[in-house]
């Protein structure tokens, strides 16, 4: 009985607090910049697609939403032909984004991509081609793997391990 | 104006302003119980989420009228028409003042309690035509739980009979002009609420349309307006008790300064806010629980009251 009354005034005070809730479309709520919303391609420093088509993402993606094809400029560089993902399919996992070896793919925290056609959820590359570098300022892949097409020198590559130097 | 004539007037104002309260109903029930969790409640349709009661009106009318196949077609059809009737008759012995009152029956509080005792059949009646376990097991329960808990409700309304020495309402409320009943029976108050409570089949006792169990209890196979008319008898059965409570203990119209209406609504509006907070502090009561509440406590302190009170009234009175 008295704990009965104690709960009713403690509810009765929740009157008199703030309201967690968050009246979306006026005011919008934090989102954290890890997020995982709306994927995106990003560029390198230089200007350049970070994307070298590797298929990672696409082996990755539990529900195939990624397709894409590789091919190369006349240096020998991978770069992809063409890159589609299937929105109405994605569920922003972020798998893709662990598997690149190149930063190219992100997930950043925007959310709001509703369509009235489903058909328009299926970006194309030139839909997810931004111009910034995304989360990894700064980070070129061709600085420290890759193919060499001598217009500068490697950052951090050591020479090839000798795979025989560790029998016994 | 012929006094038969302001009595229609009367009762067609009172029968829309409880409509039009059960109606608000949605949106001051929605609001507050959204507020005690933190939250904000309806707020989109019109102004605050005023209009939010109509536009679930018109999503109500515009569903699909259903009756099973397997239910008894009449009944299943006449049980919610005869769901708002003895609510809505009950209103009539109401002395919203002096002046603004349908019918001033000396038998007022007995013709409330029949009325609500009416009620019942229609959930009953509800539960057994849709023919289905779990209406049947909610019409049971809600006839079991509305029989029993309408005695210890007529016990504590007795002790106010034995004080004010009517049945009429209006003297209630008139024996009431210096002290409130609450004051001199503040037990008898207690009871009046729980027992109202589990009359209009509101949260602790919502065991006839236990939802985690029942699915909706006696009205789940009931859709569109026939679910809408429960709903809606629901509410109004809130708003009933909170005016009964408010002539019985809270002094009705009785109140300085300020208009008697006013006064009436407002000691109403307090009495539905109670009813909100209460549904959300309170889980569900077991059945075993409920009536063991009704038989061995309210029962006994009910009848210990009436005694008490009574021997008090006589010793005082002489």
């Amino acid at each position: 009985m008295l704990s009965a009354i104690k709960a009713m005034w403690q509810i009765f005070l929740h009157l008199f607090r703030k309201p967690v809730t968050v009246p979306y479309p006026e005011r919008k709520a934090y989102i954290p910049p890890r997020w995982r919303g709306r994927i995106v391609l990003t560029r390198d420093p230089e200007g350049a697609e970070r994307c070298v088509g590797c298929y990672l993402c696409a082996v990755a993606c539990p529900v195939d939403c990624i397709s894409l094809q590789a091919t190369e400029d006349e240096n020998g560089r991978r770069y992809p032909e063409w890159f589609r993902i299937n929105f109405s399919r994605c569920i922003f996992c972020g798998f893709c984004e662990e598997a690149c070896p190149t930063y190219a793919i992100q997930l950043t925290p925007d959310f709001e991509m509703c369509e009235y056609d489903r058909k328009n959820l299926v970006y194309e590359k030139k839909d997810l081609l931004i111009s910034g570098q995304g989360k990894y300022v700064g980070y070129n892949f061709w600085k420290h793997a890759g193919v060499d097409i001598g217009d500068d020198g490697k950052i951090d590559q050591k020479p090839p391990v000798d795979v025989r130097d560790l029998l016994p | 104006m012929t006094p038969a004539l302001w009595t229609l007037v009367i009762g067609i104002g009172v029968i829309a302003a409880m409509l039009g309260a059960a109606t608000g109903m949605i949106w001051i029930e929605r609001r507050l119980l959204a507020r005690f969790q933190d939250r904000l409640g309806p707020n989109r349709v019109g102004p605050l989420g005023l209009l939010q009661p109509i536009a679930d009106i018109i999503k109500l009318f515009t569903k699909e009228d259903w009756t099973p196949p397997f239910a008894d077609r009449l009944v299943f059809v006449i049980a919610p028409a005869v769901v708002l009737l003895p609510v809505m008759l009950a209103f009539a012995v109401i002395p919203f003042t002096d002046f603004i009152k349908v019918s001033d029956a000396n038998v007022g509080l007995l013709f409330f309690l029949g009325m609500t005792s009416l009620g019942i059949y229609s959930v009953v009646l509800a539960g057994w035509s849709s023919n289905s376990k779990y209406s049947l097991i909610g019409g049971m329960r809600a006839a079991a739980q509305l029989i029993s808990y309408e005695i210890p409700m007529a016990l504590a309304m007795a002790s106010v009979v034995l004080l004010a020495g009517s049945l009429r309402l209006a003297d209630i409320v008139n024996a009431q002009t210096s002290v409130w009943y609450i004051v001199f029976q503040p037990v008898a108050f207690v009871i009046f609420v729980i027992a109202g409570f589990a009359e209009a089949r509101r949260i602790p006792f919502d065991i006839p349309e236990a939802e985690s169990e029942l699915v909706a209890g006696y009205h789940t196979e009931y859709s569109s307006m026939k679910f809408a008319l429960f709903f809606m008898a629901e509410y109004l059965d809130i708003v009933l008790i909170s005016a009964i409570a408010t002539v019985l203990f809270l002094g009705g119209w009785n109140g300085p300064g300020l208009p008697p209406i006013v006064w009436f609504l407002g000691k109403m509006g307090v009495m539905i806010f109670v009813f909100v907070w209460v549904r959300s502090v309170m889980p569900r009561f077991r059945f075993d629980q409920l009536m063991a509440l009704s038989w061995k406590l309210l029962l006994p302190i009910s009848l210990l009251n009436l005694l008490v009170s009574g021997a008090v009234a006589l010793a005082v009175r002489g």
